[in-house]
């Protein structure tokens, strides 16, 4: 698939923006005031940020508020609702943390619910997808929730729930990308079967239709060399989760020191989720490909 | 809408012959051409006439080398659009509801007045049968030329697809295939028509006939008695039995 | 819930207005529905009524829109600034643009009229421009058959009065076992396309002989991948196996083809040629007498066998001579298999098949029939196997004589002109006698005193002067290529160039990019074209060029004519030329205006016309001086080439009523528009089979004025033309070959067909075969230009077999040097499964001059794209005899583009990544077409 940026930008700050709004909701910390309003802040700034690219790549934004109508059948519906749910009630919480002091806990609740449910119905988005056999996974949507909860409580600075969700995180990161490896193969689905001539003889793909490229070639055909990937995946993975973990299980004193080394792990962590996330569009095949001999290398 | 209809009144769609197709691109253009003109924005063209023209085709003919173990490589022509799925994964991911699946006929069609042109559809669609517009920024896909196929003002005998109308060797059919004693459905019957990538449980409505077995003759013909038993080994021999053959004319 | 979806208008408006004409977008002419919304064309369609396309519409057809609009259009006359080749030319006026051409052509025309070199490429004109060159006196005109399909056309016409396309097809509805030769899918492509559909839709086997298993060869079920050049010899091996099983039609010969005539076998000037009686008529020995008599006597029963002595000489039937060649073991399939490159058991499966559905399977209609000799049949028996070929096999040295063995093999098997066999289009079948010999006098002022080309029925018909010259600029018609029917527009400019056999003042195209990819050694050409005297004055003084695009010819000329596009012009497709007709009817068609030119641009035909009524050419010009005709549509209706017979053959006499002959029509424009563009008169049931022999249809063509008085003939199996030139090369007769080619003549004269080796002189080292085809969705360069049909296919790659890929370790993208005798070319290649070990091949005419065609300089054709044309000589290379022969067939001069052999080897991508050899770019007259397309007329 085509890398595209808006979907990167959105995936990954929408997952981290959601992520510290499920903290928030659930009163970690339990914040009011001018903290509250900074949390808050980065939070929507994040999530609502990541909402916006998401429209870049639409052909017309205008036409966006359509996409509420259809939550029974489209994750990308459900999505769209699970957002501005989420946005809605935790905006109200925020104004009772924020200027009133108040804390209503049962909204805040509600509002963590959705974000996460946001977050999910993302990541569902594209584990949908048969055609894409490397998002068609349980574990897309787990790595969707796990890297947000843990990107989440980092932002929330609440350490010690950190921890053990970024190494969650790591584990399934890693989970992913063996299992997606292998997963076109093992789909069932190959230039024999798309082309219903596989029991002739093997198929090979000839001259294409046309000698140009088009529309699905650029959106679905997205070749990254093996070594270039192997070396991405490495950085992405000492970013979103070693470094993080190393930064924040340094045991310092000095609160000015430490909020250093957790800016560091925080932002560390988005350019580790943001790398995985490219990784996670480019390498990921679309069957469409095996039309146009994708599967010739 | 945006909801499969648990099943519709007809099921409209093609029949592709691999056994009949030349690879003349006639569908491609004249699909090009009918629909630039009608249903929705035109189909665009960018860098038409520069170092990397693209533009939007709602029908592409592939091509395909089979290599059989034990007779020569064969060449594939094969015509590829939207195959009208049954159980179609474009129409249920669309957040607008855009996109449909007609009660009626099953043809799958956007309705680009509500295409936000996420793309979400084509990112569904196992076969590359929808195609974003870069000029308009919405989704295209073949209408089965809805506009054409209950078209009053066309005779008759035009309401069919422009690229069926138009196939010179007709390799492409076109009519119900719900209904098992149309002309289609047999033919599909009868030559054993087949689904593309069944496994993604699209269930397409349009059908491709294999291609026929190949390269057989040599197992097929005795080259000697009776068909080629000589007549004479030596020409004086051929001569004689000209003779012979000629009195009895 | 209930599901709702838009209500959309499944009934929108089509067009305001259909209007029916015929198409350009190659040499098919199908019908064409042009729909028009705002006066604009909005959709092109097949005309369902139409006889050649029935409905149906091919990719380059539907995307006509595209050319009727495109950025390459020339829009105003142009005169030369800058050199030849530069493309820098200033917009001239019309008025300007014909007195500058009638200032260099009028004083030629009253004094050296053949220093005028008239020559058309894709020309649907051919009666008309031949017309006009006649009355200018040259005899140096021909259109673009010598490099195209001469040798099929020719081939036909000797054998059988007629070949495929334009001739004859097979026999859709009936035939049983289709065989196709060689590369067919660039002419009559539609029909044919329809044809396979046809028989594909009853499961009738179809065989493909080709080295490249693409287009028509990828739906045939049996792939015969030959090496090229070679089919004459697998035909003949066929003849052989089926000869020797008795396997032909013995009636079938026996009365129709010239098996049975008698021939001289008795050393001598005669030897070799038919006993004739009095009358001139060949004669064959009646089995019921025993006594020769003429072939055509009524109740004659021709004896295939016997030999008659007469006056101490012998004389025996040709089908002694055929028994004698063709059952020689040299044919035996063991004994070709390895040059073909087909396994001998698959030619006898092959021979078998053919057999079985010709004989096992014949077919029988309940018809009557009587034939020449007045005997009544009451069936038509069918042997429902047919057969296609078309430039494949001809575009080799061999080509004449493979074609006429394909001609041979199916008449053996009387398969021709009888159901599910091989089928005649009006006006053919037509013998050679029926089509006149060439003329080539030069009479200052005067009109020549026949048509330029004809088909020579012995040496006494070379276009000779005393001394032995060349009387015609391509030197066709000469001892080195005596039947070259359609002329040599391949040696035009290099002979001009080389003022051999003489120098001439003015070339004159049209529609021929003979600066690019219609020329064998393009570079070569371009500097011929280009190529200056030792004062400083090019070598060619004038060049005047029509065409309606911007091609790379273009910047060669001095004068540029700008031609209209098919959708603003007149024209007709005439049954005095190269009609549309269908095996049971005649047929032809024009085109018309159906929408008006935005540009400053004139039909090419007017243009042709006004020159003419500027130098009050004979045959333009009536006894008071007056122009007889103002333009083509004039022309078209008024001009008749004999009384009653004009261009059209419908809607004739005073109230339209009469077909084929008839008065002059004022009105038959207007009737052909009303019946959408087209007439067709049907041939009558029982006159549809057996044409040259049918009484019926020999009637009915004398009504539609086809011949003047029946013409049945006999196919001739041996051609007694080629005998005669053969002959003179043994040293009899008054006209001889000069000794260098005494030798060639002799072998390759043969009157029965034979195979020889097509392998060049020089090619020690160039191993593999070489081929081009052009794509289906693109006819030449024209398709470059269009914005839909250059996505398709807007580079070519070099397509290269597996065997080849690994041997020399390429893989796809990779770039080889591929080198012949001639030139070299470095191009990317793509691997290709169902080909031929040994042969390489591409698409033609893709690639692209910089700077032409409205493209800008970056496009894929200019950089990627390539011609195979660098790497073809029209000469062979030196043989160390003093003398360049020319790389053609020595027959008909078909310019041998199938016979090349090159070398290839892997090497780096060139470092600007472009195909080499690159070309400077040319300026282009026309600027260049816009970035983006949304094409929508209707609103």
């Amino acid at each position: 698939m085509h890398p595209a940026p808006s979907v990167i930008i959105f995936t990954t700050l929408s997952g981290l923006g959601f992520g510290l709004l499920f903290f928030l909701g659930l009163g970690m910390p339990e914040v009011t005031g001018w903290v509250a309003f900074v949390f808050f802040l980065i939070a929507y700034v994040l999530a609502v940020g990541g909402l916006l690219a998401s429209t870049f790549h639409l052909g017309h934004p205008e036409r966006a508020w359509k996409a509420f109508t259809q939550w029974r059948s489209s994750w990308l519906s459900r999505e769209g609702w699970c957002a501005v749910i989420a946005l809605v009630l935790m905006g109200l919480f925020a104004i009772g943390s924020v200027f009133m002091g108040e804390r209503w806990s049962l909204l805040g609740w509600l509002g963590a619910l959705f974000s996460l449910a946001t977050v999910f119905t993302t990541s569902m988005i594209y584990t949908q997808l048969k055609t894409i056999p490397r998002w068609n996974m349980k574990l897309t949507p787990a790595m969707f929730l796990s890297f947000s909860l843990a990107g989440g409580a980092l932002m929330a600075g609440q350490t010690s729930v950190a921890l053990p969700l970024l190494l969650i995180a790591a584990l399934v990161q890693i989970l992913y990308w063996r299992q997606g490896d292998k997963a076109l193969a093992s789909s069932g689905t190959d230039l024999g079967t798309a082309t219903g001539l596989g029991q002739r003889g093997s198929v090979r793909a000839f001259e294409p239709p046309h000698t140009g490229t088009n529309y699905l070639l650029r959106e679905f055909v997205h070749v990254v060399g093996r070594k270039h990937a192997e070396k991405l995946r490495i950085i992405s993975f000492l970013l979103a989760f070693a470094l993080p973990v190393l930064f924040i299980a340094i045991p310092l004193e000095g609160i000015a020191l430490k909020h250093l080394l957790a800016l560091l792990a925080v932002v560390s962590h988005l350019a580790g989720v943001a790398a995985s996330r490219w990784l996670f569009f480019a390498q990921a095949e679309h069957v469409v490909g095996l039309y146009y001999g994708s599967d010739k290398e | 809408m945006t909801q499969l209809p648990t099943s519709t009144d007809r099921k409209m769609g093609l029949v592709i012959d691999l056994d009949t197709c030349v690879g003349c691109h006639a569908c491609v253009i004249s699909c090009k051409g009918w629909n630039t003109e009608n249903y929705g924005a035109p189909l665009s063209d960018q860098d038409a006439y520069g170092a990397d023209p693209s533009g939007t085709f709602l029908n592409r003919v592939h091509s395909y080398e089979v290599l059989p173990t034990e007779s020569p490589a064969q060449l594939i022509h094969f015509p590829k659009s939207c195959l009208h799925c049954e159980d179609a994964p474009c129409v249920t991911v669309c957040p607008t509801g855009a996109s449909y699946k007609r009660v009626e006929d099953g043809i799958v069609l956007v309705n680009e007045s509500d295409c936000i042109g996420c793309g979400l559809c084509a990112w569904s669609c196992p076969y590359g049968a929808r195609e974003m517009d870069m000029a308009e920024g919405v989704m295209k896909k073949c209408t089965l030329c809805v506009d054409r196929i209950y078209n009053e003002n066309l005779p008759e005998v035009d309401r069919v697809p422009s690229c069926v109308r138009t196939c010179p060797a007709g390799a492409r059919h076109f009519g119900d295939l719900g209904d098992p004693e149309s002309d289609v459905s047999k033919l599909v019957a009868e030559r054993d028509g087949m689904d593309l990538m069944p496994e993604m449980g699209t269930k397409p409505v349009n059908k491709y006939l294999p291609p026929r077995p190949k390269d057989q003759i040599e197992d097929q013909i005795d080259i000697l008695a009776p068909l080629l038993a000589p007549v004479a080994e030596e020409p004086k021999g051929f001569l004689g039995w000209l003779d012979k053959t000629l009195e009895k004319l | 819930m209930t599901i709702q979806q838009p209500k959309i208008d499944t009934s929108p408006k089509v067009s305001d207005e259909i209007r029916r004409t015929t198409c350009y977008m190659c040499a098919c002419r199908c019908g064409i529905n042009v729909h028009m919304k705002d006066g604009k064309v909005a959709y092109i369609e097949g005309n369902r009524d139409h006889p050649v396309n029935k409905g149906v519409l091919c990719a380059k057809g539907s995307a006509g829109i595209m050319q009727v609009n495109a950025p390459s259009r020339l829009r105003k006359p142009l005169r030369r600034v800058g050199p030849r080749g530069s493309g820098e030319f200033r917009e001239i006026e019309w008025d300007e643009a014909i007195s500058t051409a009638v200032g260099w052509l009028n004083e030629l025309h009253e004094t050296a009229p053949h220093k005028l070199a008239f020559f058309t490429g894709r020309d649907q004109s051919q009666s008309f421009t031949s017309f006009w060159a006649q009355n200018f006196g040259t005899p140096n005109y021909a259109a673009h058959g010598g490099f195209c399909s001469v040798n099929m056309a020719a081939g036909g016409i000797y054998t059988m009065g007629g070949a495929f396309w334009e001739f004859g097809q097979p026999d859709w509805d009936h035939t049983k076992l289709f065989m196709l030769f060689g590369v067919a899918e660039d002419h009559d492509s539609n029909p044919i396309k329809m044809g396979i559909g046809k028989i594909k839709a009853r499961g009738a086997r179809v065989i493909g002989v080709n080295p490249i298993r693409s287009g028509y060869n990828a739906v045939a079920d049996d792939w015969v991948g030959i090496t090229p050049g070679t089919d004459g010899l697998f035909i003949l091996s066929l003849i052989h196996v089926l000869m020797k099983a008795g396997r032909i039609d013995l009636d079938y010969l026996a009365r129709y083809t010239n098996a049975p005539v008698l021939v001289n076998a008795s050393d001598g000037p005669e030897k070799g040629l038919f006993l004739r009686d009095a009358d001139g008529k060949p004669l064959v020995i009646d089995r019921v007498t025993g006594e020769p008599a003429a072939f055509d006597k009524p109740g004659v029963r021709p004896d295939l066998s016997a030999t008659y002595d007469k006056d101490g000489v012998t004389h025996r039937p040709v089908f002694h001579l055929m028994a004698e060649k063709y059952l020689s073991d040299d044919h035996a399939p063991e004994n070709v298999a390895e040059r073909c490159g087909i396994p001998a058991q698959k030619i006898r499966a092959i021979a078998a098949e053919i057999a079985r559905v010709a004989f096992d399977e014949a077919i029988e209609l309940d018809q009557e029939w009587t034939d020449f000799r007045g005997e009544k049949h009451s069936k038509m028996t069918g042997r429902p196997v047919s057969f296609h070929a078309m430039r494949g096999i001809s575009a080799h040295a061999n080509g004449f004589q493979t074609c006429r063995a394909l001609h041979v093999l199916q008449i053996l098997l009387g398969t021709v002109e009888v159901p599910g066999g091989f089928r005649f289009k009006p006006p053919y079948p037509k013998p050679v006698e029926a089509h006149p010999t060439p003329h080539g006098d030069r009479r200052p002022g005067r009109p020549l005193e026949g048509p330029h080309l004809g088909f020579p029925r012995g040496p006494e018909d070379l276009l000779l002067d005393e001394d032995g010259t060349a009387q015609r600029i391509d030197k066709a018609f000469t001892w080195e290529n005596p039947m070259s029917a359609h002329g040599l527009m391949h040696m035009v400019i290099s002979n001009a160039a080389a003022g051999d056999p003489y120098k001439i003042d003015t070339l004159f195209m049209y529609m021929a990019n003979m600066s690019w990819n219609s020329s064998m050694n393009t570079k070569g050409v371009t500097e011929m074209l280009s190529a200056k005297t030792e004062d400083g004055k090019y070598v060619i003084p004038h060049i005047i060029y029509s065409d309606a695009y911007s091609s790379e010819m273009v910047a060669y000329a001095d004068l540029i004519l700008p031609d209209t596009t098919y959708l603003e012009r007149h024209d007709c497709i005439s049954l005095l030329d190269r009609p549309i007709c269908e095996a049971d009817a005649a047929a032809d068609a024009i085109r018309w205006p159906v929408v008006e030119p935005d540009r400053d641009v004139r039909g090419f035909q007017s243009v042709l016309i006004q020159l003419a009524n500027r130098m009050s050419l004979p045959g333009f010009t009536n006894e008071d001086g007056t122009p007889k005709w103002k333009d083509y549509a004039d022309y078209i209706v008024n001009h008749q080439r004999k009384p009653g017979i004009g261009p059209l053959a419908g809607f004739r006499g005073e109230d339209g009523s009469k077909e084929g002959r008839g008065e002059v029509n004022p009105d038959q424009l207007n009737r052909y528009i009303d019946n959408g563009g087209f007439y067709v008169a049907h041939i009558p049931e029982g006159a549809d089979y057996y044409k040259p022999w049918n009484t019926a249809y020999q009637d009915w063509a004398v009504g539609m004025g086809l011949y003047d008085s029946p013409q049945p003939y006999l196919f001739q199996l041996y051609s007694e033309p080629m005998r005669k030139f053969q002959l003179a090369a043994e040293g009899h007769g008054d006209r001889q070959p000069p000794g260098h080619l005494r030798q060639r003549l002799k072998e390759t004269m043969n009157p029965l067909p034979i195979w020889y080796e097509s392998d060049q002189h020089g090619n020690e080292g160039f191993t593999v075969n070489a081929l081009t085809q052009r794509p289906m969705a693109m006819y030449h360069s024209w398709g470059t230009q269009n914005a839909w049909l250059r996505q398709l296919h807007g580079r070519n790659p070099l397509y290269v077999p597996t065997k080849l890929m690994r041997e020399h370790n390429l893989q796809d993208g990779d770039w080889a040097k591929v080198t012949s005798p001639h030139g070299e070319i470095t191009v990317p290649v793509m691997e290709m499964a169902a080909l031929n070990d040994n042969t390489v091949w591409t698409w033609n005419a893709i690639g692209k001059r910089k700077g032409a065609w409205a493209l800008q300089e970056d496009a894929p054709e200019a950089t990627k794209g390539f011609l195979l044309n660098h790497l073809i000589h029209e000469l062979l290379p030196p043989k160390g005899d003093g003398m360049r022969w020319a790389n053609s067939d020595p027959i008909t001069g078909q310019a041998a583009w199938f016979d090349l052999k090159v070398k290839i080897e892997k090497t780096a991508a060139p470092s600007d990544a472009e195909s080499q050899p690159e070309f400077a770019p040319i300026k282009s007259p026309v600027g260049t077409g816009p970035k983006d397309l949304a094409w929508k007329v209707g609103k």
